[in-house]
Formats: structure tokens, C-alpha cells, sequence
């Protein structure tokens, strides 16, 4: 794409100090086409990541190595449509799933259920990696661990349904985020202690922008194994965990 | 009890509320409120018995009970009956053929707004097409100024919004320079911190106070942290020239914003103290969005379009520089996609006009709502020829701190030279004084050394 008509910016020197798109030069006062064309991939990027699906049959490939069993479970939202018009339904175990869940007598310590949210690419692409460092840490630490689940057209909250059936101490949710301009394979790690069906966001913690380009899975891994400890020391986790939590920002 | 007969079909209507929920145009929040009207006969019928609803009903019948909710006591208490006699005999139907009829001027209009309620303004928008909601938004013209006059017909402003992930005052001041080097800015440069420390929102306050001072540009300056940061950093004598809020329709979701009237009342107070306006005294800054009551569940079963309408009542009592309906940020749930938010952005436009606010809107999609840049430059130009007030200006329209698409530099550009607008007339002039524009408006190349770069470096 040449753009010998799109006039120089003057603040190119700027561009150092901030990520936004600054000093794009214009055709009359109009983007240049690469400027405009750069901005259209960013977004087909996040659009196909909203789209996304988890990769039922490659995850299971990879999280094979932990020897554990597996449920694949579906929230309430039938399709990705659905999913958009009413986050309700994507915090609701469908029936199916609830039934696969019965009959926990045991009490494993940990959860690790596996959404999609608003980008399965990004658990795809990330879930395995963190967990190959996490679920080794875990172990090491007697800290038991419940059958995986992956989840389909799943909100955050539906971890404290599943969290809750399978009666584990905590649940840790790892989920697509919201996709972005410049990332569109952002995992979040939520961490639930106590997981109860009718929990808010202040219950848990939250730690952000999992991803190779963001925080690398081994700092992701160890802020998580922290907390975990933390969170079964003082048996709660939310708001007043992320205070004293000497590890995180 | 409203109804409305369609081939033997009787469609009823139990309250006021009801009526104005299944008569409002689709959208995903009503659907998820569980308001919405169960068909599209259903809409229609709702709207035609609506059509035939008295305005007086409206003072006589609220939505959410006055003893239970302090916006509605606000609606009632403050409405003038002296404005309202002009158009006290008219029905909700008819109100809409007048506010269209070509007698019905700017000053017609000016001498009603204090008499129309934000129920009533809902009620007849639901009643027009998109085409109405521009004609009758147009003819209004709320003019506020502080160190500038923002409003004027023939004038369009920006919101110059140079957000950083980390605050970082250099990244912040090499988009304000950007902007400002596009012709942005006129309406504030309004930063979103990414923290709401006070010791933060200070220190931004004094960047943009001191680029302001030094090279002298005729605008005005906000940080939109809570009400409360700000207020304490009024009472300690900070740079304060615009008080900012988020408001919603009703007491409980402002309560779910950490605000009621009495802490907005305190606020204006103190910031109106402080004296800073150089032409004018207009010294709030609110942000509005549909949505935004059901998604605290604060909504009492009222419609997100007329919840959004009854937050203006709070909005017009404290003469705010700048209204700023959110429109595209709330996400799918709430408007869907480009034409639920295109829609949602020309009612909240045309409701705040018609209360006498000085009404902008950002026009905003996020990533996962079934939107683009098409169907923003769809709604930025119909804005235009509506005469909205002002739009956000963003380096390349991507905030890279709150995540979502808004309008760019260029695309205020786009529309002041397609539609022959200006920005407000002191900054034009600054503007040209600075060697950015030519007198036509015209971007000039701007030199590398040109002394508002130079000052960063």
C-alpha cells in the first residue's frame, strides 16, 4: 500500500511515549489507507475472537498429561447470540451439565474449569501453557485438585454452580476477556474462595491479561499459587485477599 | 388501565410505566429486563394508545413512587407550570405533530423545556422515527460556555480524550498535542484516569492546567473521577474547572454510583466557587448511557430508554457545559448492535435537547456488539445534521485505556467540513493564531518545530 498522498505527521517523534494511535498523518482530513486498514485487522482480530470456540478435542489433548478426569459441560445460552443478548443464562449450568455433576462426595481443594467468555482463543491459546506450570506447583503442595472442567458459552459466575457441585474449597476459572484493539487473546484467572451459587465480583480475585505479549504464564502461575495459599490461610478471597497480597500490584 | 383494540385483539396496559416499556422501539436490555413488548403488534398497539395519552398524565402519574425515589421527587418538584401551559392541552400524539410543525422554532422550543418532564420527552420520542428525532433536535439550540461557547448553530465541538493505561503524563500530553494539532479539544480535554487517587487526579489536573496556561488555549479542562475526589480536591484549591459525574434515572442506581442529589448539589457549589470560568459559569460535566439503570438493577421496571431520560432531570438542574450520552459502551446486552446504538444515541440526543441540555454523545461501539466503523460514521453524521453539541475526539479512535472504539480526530474533521461546521469561535480563532487551521477551517502542514512539539520534548 503506498501512500504517497498522505501528508507526514509532524508528532512521529511522539510515538515513543504512548501506545495510542497518535500521528497517523491523514489524506485530506481523512486516515491514510494503511493507518485505516491496520485499525479494520485489529478489529476483524477481536470480532474473530468473539466468534471463537473452545477447542474441545486439542484441550483435552494437551490437559491429558495431568492424568485427570475431564467434564465438558454448556451453560444456559445455546448459541453465541444468545450468549451476547443474555449474560444471565451464561452464569446458569444448562440441565445436562448439572446432572453430570451429582453425586461429589469428595472435597477436593481446587476447582480448574476452563470457559470460553468473549474469546475461547485466548483459553485455547493460553489454559494449557499456564496450567503446565500451575498443576506441577499445586501438586508439590498436597493442594488436591477436582475434575477438569471446559465450559461452552460460560460467564464467570458459572464457576461458583460448577465450583460448588463438584464441592471443591476454590474455584479457579480461567476465561476469555473481553478482546480488545491490540489483544484479542487475553485470559483472565478468577479465584473463588468458598464457591456459592449467588457470589459477586467482590468475592473473587481477579489477575488480568494472561497472554504471550501480557503477563508471561510463569508470573501468572506463581500470583495464582500465592493466592491460592493465601486464600486457604485466611479462608476467604476477594477484596480483602488482594490487600495484603504482597506479590501483587 | 390503557388499551388498544387491533382486529379483536384487546392489548392492555396497566400502568403508565407498562405502556411506555412495550411502546418503546426494540433493544436487547428491555428483552433482558423482561419489558419488552412480546411483539411487533404489540409495540404498535402500545404506541397508538400511548399516542392518545394526555401530557398532564404524566404530572399525575409517576413511574417510580415519589416517596421512594429522589429523581422523581426532583421531576415533580422543579416542574415549571408556567412553561408547561403552552402545551398542557395536548396529548403525547399531538405533542409530537407540534414539536415538528414549522411554528415550533428554537424560541418556541426554549420557552417549553422547562415545562416538558423527562417522562414526557421519553414518551413522545418513542413516537418518532429517526428522521423526527433529528428535525425536532435540530431546531433546539442550548448554547453553555466557560472559557469558550460551545453550542452555537454552525459549531461542533470535541471532547479532546487523550486516556493513557498508566496515566503516564507523557503519553497523556503527546495525544492532547495530537488533538490539539487536529483541531480537537474545544469542548474539554477530559481525561478518564486509570486510578481514582486523588494524589493521581491532581497531578493531571496540573498537566493539562499548565499546557493550557502556557500556550494559552481558550478551553477548559476535567478529569472524570467520582464526584467525591473531586470535590475534596475543589475544597483544596486544585485546577479544578469541570465537576464530573456519571448519573442514572433513579435514586437507587445513583446510589450504586456512590452519589444522591445532595453530594452533586455540594459539589457544584464548590466548584462553582472556585471561580475559573472566564465567559462563562457552567461548570458540570455528567456522563449518561442507556443501560445503565438495569445493569445496577435499579430500573423499577421502567425502560432503559426513559430511565436514561429521567437522568437528565438531574442533569439540567445544575446547568452543565457538557452532557455526554455513552451510548455504544455498555455492550450487547443492553443495545445490540449498530442500529440499536445508532437509535439509543439520536433519542438521548434529541430527550436532552428538548430538556435544555447541552447534549453530546459518544459514539461508541465495543468489541463484542455487532458494530464498526461504518455504522459510526452512520451515526456521527446523522449527530451532525442533528446539531449535537460535541463528539469524543481519540488518536485513531482507539482508547487504549477503557477499551472500546470511539470517534477520532479525523472523523470531527470529516464532519465539520462536510457540513460546514466550526469549532467554538474562540478556540477557531486560536486555532488560527497557532498556525493549525486557516481561516476556512483548512488543516495547515504543521512543522515538526512547531512550538507546542517542541514544548513536550
Amino acid at each position: 500500500m503506498k501512500d504517497k498522498l498522505s501528508i507526514p505527521d509532524p508528532l512521529i517523534s511522539l510515538k515513543e511515549f504512548t501506545a495510542a494511535r497518535i500521528a497517523i498523518g491523514r489524506v485530506g482530513n481523512s486516515i491514510p489507507l494503511k493507518q485505516s486498514m491496520e485499525f479494520k485487522l485489529a478489529h476483524a482480530h477481536a470480532r474473530d475472537a468473539v466468534y471463537s470456540t473452545l477447542d474441545v478435542d486439542g484441550l483435552i489433548n494437551k490437559l491429558k498429561v495431568f492424568e485427570l478426569p475431564l467434564f465438558h459441560l454448556h451453560s444456559q445460552a445455546a448459541n453465541r447470540q444468545k450468549y451476547l443478548k443474555r449474560p444471565d443464562l451464561g452464569r446458569l449450568l444448562s440441565d445436562e451439565s448439572k446432572e453430570l455433576l451429582t453425586d461429589f462426595t469428595t472435597k477436593p481443594d481446587v476447582a480448574i474449569i476452563i470457559v470460553d467468555g468473549l474469546s475461547a482463543t485466548a483459553v485455547n491459546e493460553n489454559a494449557p501453557g499456564l496450567l503446565k506450570i500451575l498443576v506441577p506447583l499445586l501438586t508439590a503442595a498436597k493442594i488436591s485438585i477436582a475434575p477438569l472442567c471446559l465450559v461452552e458459552q460460560g460467564r464467570v459466575a458459572i464457576g461458583d454452580d460448577i465450583a460448588s457441585g463438584l464441592n471443591a474449597k476454590l474455584s479457579l476459572l480461567l476465561i476469555g476477556e473481553r478482546p480488545g484493539l491490540s489483544s484479542a487473546d487475553s485470559m483472565g484467572a478468577y479465584l473463588t474462595y468458598n464457591p456459592q451459587p449467588g457470589l459477586t465480583d467482590e468475592s473473587r480475585n481477579c489477575i488480568s491479561n494472561i497472554r504471550k505479549e501480557g503477563m508471561k504464564y510463569k508470573q501468572a502461575a506463581e500470583k495464582i499459587f500465592y493466592l491460592i495459599n493465601e486464600s486457604f490461610k485466611r479462608k476467604l478471597s476477594g477484596v480483602a485477599l488482594k490487600d495484603n497480597a504482597g506479590l501483587l500490584r | 388501565m390503557y388499551s388498544f383494540t387491533i382486529r379483536n385483539k384487546v392489548y392492555r396496559f396497566n400502568d403508565l410505566k407498562t405502556l411506555l416499556a412495550k411502546a418503546s422501539p426494540y433493544r436487547t436490555g428491555d428483552v433482558l429486563a423482561g419489558v419488552c413488548a412480546e411483539s411487533y403488534e404489540e409495540r404498535v398497539a402500545a404506541q397508538i394508545a400511548l399516542a392518545d395519552v394526555p401530557l398532564k398524565t404524566f404530572l399525575n402519574e409517576v413511574i417510580i413512587p415519589y416517596e421512594q425515589d429522589e429523581v422523581t421527587r426532583l421531576i415533580i418538584d422543579d416542574h415549571n407550570f408556567a412553561s408547561f401551559s403552552l402545551i398542557s392541552h395536548l396529548t403525547v400524539g399531538e405533542f409530537r405533530d407540534w414539536l415538528l410543525s414549522n411554528e415550533t422554532d428554537t424560541e418556541v422550543l426554549r420557552s417549553v423545556e422547562a415545562g416538558i418532564t423527562p417522562e414526557m420527552a421519553a414518551a413522545v420520542s418513542k413516537l418518532m422515527r429517526n428522521q423526527d428525532l433529528i428535525a425536532v433536535a435540530k431546531k433546539c439550540e442550548v448554547i453553555t460556555a466557560f472559557r469558550n461557547t460551545i453550542g452555537l448553530k454552525g459549531h461542533f465541538s470535541t471532547r479532546l480524550q487523550p486516556n493513557h493505561p498508566t496515566d503516564d503524563p507523557k503519553g497523556i500530553a503527546a495525544s492532547i498535542i495530537d488533538g490539539l494539532l487536529y483541531g480537537s479539544g474545544d469542548a474539554c480535554i477530559g481525561i478518564n484516569p486509570a486510578t481514582d487517587s486523588p494524589a493521581a487526579v491532581l497531578s493531571l489536573l496540573n498537566l493539562i492546567d499548565t499546557l493550557r496556561q502556557q500556550f494559552e488555549i481558550p478551553t477548559q479542562s476535567c478529569i472524570l473521577s467520582h464526584i467525591t475526589t473531586t470535590l475534596d480536591l475543589v475544597n483544596q484549591g486544585a485546577p479544578v474547572d469541570l465537576c464530573f459525574q456519571s448519573i442514572g434515572g433513579t435514586e437507587k442506581s445513583n446510589a450504586s454510583f456512590g452519589i444522591n442529589l445532595a453530594l452533586i448539589d455540594e459539589a457544584y457549589q464548590a466548584t462553582l466557587s472556585l471561580n475559573r470560568g472566564t465567559i462563562g459559569r457552567n461548570v458540570m460535566y455528567f456522563e449518561t448511557g442507556q443501560g445503565s439503570e438495569l445493569s445496577a438493577n435499579a430500573h423499577h421496571g421502567v425502560d432503559q430508554q426513559t430511565c436514561e431520560a429521567r437522568a437528565y432531570a438531574i442533569a439540567r438542574k445544575y446547568k452543565p457545559l457538557l452532557v455526554n450520552t455513552v451510548v455504544g459502551f455498555i455492550g450487547p446486552e443492553y443495545l445490540y448492535d449498530g442500529k440499536q446504538i445508532i437509535r439509543a444515541a439520536l433519542e438521548d440526543h434529541f430527550c436532552g435537547k428538548l430538556l435544555g441540555l447541552p447534549m453530546g454523545v459518544d459514539v461508541c461501539y465495543t468489541n463484542h456488539a455487532e458494530a464498526d466503523q461504518d455504522d459510526m460514521d452512520n451515526l456521527l453524521t446523522l449527530l451532525g445534521v442533528a446539531g449535537c453539541n460535541f463528539i469524543m475526539g481519540i488518536p485513531g479512535s482507539d482508547d487504549i485505556m477503557l477499551n472500546y472504539q470511539s470517534t477520532s480526530f479525523h472523523d470531527a474533521l470529516y464532519l465539520r467540513k462536510t457540513l460546514g461546521l466550526k469549532p467554538a469561535p474562540e478556540f477557531e480563532r486560536w486555532l488560527i493564531k497557532q498556525g493549525i487551521t486557516d481561516d476556512k477551517g483548512g488543516l495547515l502542514q504543521v512543522n515538526p518545530s512547531h512550538k507546542l512539539i517542541s514544548g513536550l520534548l
